[in-house]
């Protein structure tokens, strides 16, 4: 019965919780939660709640690319978050995540990985992204990549002493060019919306959700959901990310 | 993302001689696997992919059974001695990633509440890599379903599109790809021109991603025309 109620509002520009259909819920950024972490920050949207916190390790640099240093992003799907969310190692769903996310960052080239090489082939700072869920409402993705942002925007890097990570020192701040907004638009029979809650998920056919740069510049982009997209629908998803990101950058 | 100093378009020629529009040599087959229900081979270019499907068989364990529709499962794979580099076999996060969305590409062309407490399992194999690994493998993926007999809408029509210096290219071969400033995986059913796959990695403006989007939609056709021609040939031949 809830899904066709759903439905129903949708298709009457209606949603369960009274917001429009491209409306966010009420979005609150806290930047540097987590103080054992080098960045981090916690942020809510609606119910979703989100911890993203940033390790600095240093690593060997990849072989093709001995003078960078490296982005590595994984998600968890805590069992506290969700009666859905099992125990063990991430899955399909949380793999995806970690990897939209990842690309959003990687390719809006917002780390300026070429400075974090500490020994060409050596030795290179690495840049752990950590997203941890801790309460699901829907729009995961979103409320991750937002919450990466944030915790990068703020991160530093700790002074190395005779081949130690010094945790207490934290010596300079992370060198970033660019800043990805990522922002998800699904489709319900002929309507597009933003930022849905879990219930809503549940009836979406398609998603889209599209990594902008502050240029201007599409990034990332990812279709999902059990049903295909038309051409058109397709241009008008875009164009309605490429909108809705600016309100999101200002939240940071 | 890597950068290099070599020039990728010279004189409006790609590095393996192509214009910025024009696809690989493209070879398709079907029926490449006795044992499985159905299956077929796609090569583009020096990427070759095989694709097997097993099903709709009876779903173990039986809890995992929907009694309202069949499910579909898919995995991709790719061989250890695909690429220069050995593959650690056991699937990386990369390849659950493809395995998913191959599997939504899929799936709105099957009927598969059709087919209650049912699996249908897709099996792709990479055997050599030389870039838009995962398109192709849809495209063996599709041929392969069609070969099982498994009722569909429409065949799926999957192919890679991006930005090289400044050009917008489709069909993108391993060092395009590593270079590219964008890369666009896209699938979609031609007859509706509706779109089951679509990714990207790089930077592009809106109007380039719009562009590269219709050339592949055209380009596709192309390709759609030979998977059918590929079912029909294997028909030809037993007649």
């Amino acid at each position: 019965m809830r899904p066709e109620y759903i439905l129903k509002l949708i298709e009457n520009n209606e949603r369960i919780d009274g917001r429009k259909l491209d409306e966010f819920r009420k979005i609150t950024v806290e930047k540097g939660y987590i103080k054992r972490a080098e960045g981090s920050a916690r942020v809510k949207m609606g119910k979703t709640d989100v911890i993203v916190g940033i390790k600095m390790e240093t690593g060997k640099p990849f072989p093709d690319m001995p003078d960078m240093g490296i982005l590595k992003t994984g998600a968890e799907f805590s069992p506290i978050a969700s009666p859905d969310f099992e125990s063990g190692p991430p899955g399909e769903d949380a793999t995806e995540l970690a990897r939209i996310v990842d690309r959003g960052i990687r390719e809006s080239e917002s780390i300026d990985l070429g400075k974090l090489c500490l020994e060409e082939g050596e030795k290179s700072w690495e840049v752990f992204v950590d997203i941890h869920t801790i309460n699901h409402d829907g729009n995961l993705i979103d409320a991750s990549a937002l919450t990466a942002v944030a915790a990068l925007s703020i991160t530093k890097i700790p002074e190395i002493e005779d081949d130690k990570i010094i945790r207490d020192k934290l010596v300079k701040k992370l060198p970033l060019s660019h800043q990805p907004i990522t922002v998800t638009v699904g489709k319900i029979s002929d309507k597009f919306i933003i930022d849905p809650l879990k219930e809503e998920e549940e009836v979406l056919n398609s998603r889209l959700t599209v990594a902008i740069r502050e240029d201007g510049k599409i990034c990332a982009m990812q279709k999902s959901g059990n049903e295909g997209i038309s051409h058109e629908d397709f241009e008008k998803m875009l164009d309605l990310a490429i909108k809705k990101s600016k309100e999101l950058r200002k939240l940071i | 993302m890597m950068k290099t100093d070599e020039k990728l378009i010279v004189k409006g020629k790609r590095i393996d001689g192509r214009k910025p529009d024009e696809i690989r040599e493209v070879e398709m087959k079907v029926g490449v696997i006795p044992n499985a229900n159905g299956s077929a081979q796609v090569r583009l270019g020096n990427t070759i992919a095989l694709a097997a499907v097993y099903g709709p068989r009876p779903l173990y364990p039986k809890f995992l059974q929907k009694y309202d529709t069949g499910i579909l499962k898919c995995r991709y794979n790719m061989a250890p001695f695909s690429v220069d580099e050995r593959i650690n076999p056991g699937p990386s996060r990369r390849e659950i990633e493809i395995s998913k969305v191959t599997r939504l590409a899929l799936e709105p062309a099957l009927f598969l509440e059709e087919y209650p407490e049912t699996v249908v399992d897709i099996f792709i194999e990479i055997i050599q890599a030389d870039g838009s690994t995962r398109v192709t493998g849809i495209n063996a993926a599709s041929l392969a379903l069609a070969d099982a007999g498994v009722p569909m809408k429409d065949l799926v029509v999957a192919l890679s599109g991006g930005k090289v210096d400044d050009t917008v290219i489709i069909d993108l071969c391993g060092k395009e790809d590593n270079f590219s400033d964008a890369d666009i995986p896209f699938a979609f059913m031609p007859r509706k021109k509706n779109i089951t796959l679509l990714q990207m990695d790089g930077r592009l403006n809106p109007e380039e991603v719009k562009t590269i989007v219709k050339n592949i939609l055209k380009a596709g056709e192309k390709l759609y025309e030979k998977q059918k021609n590929a079912l029909r040939k294997k028909y030809e031949e037993i007649g």
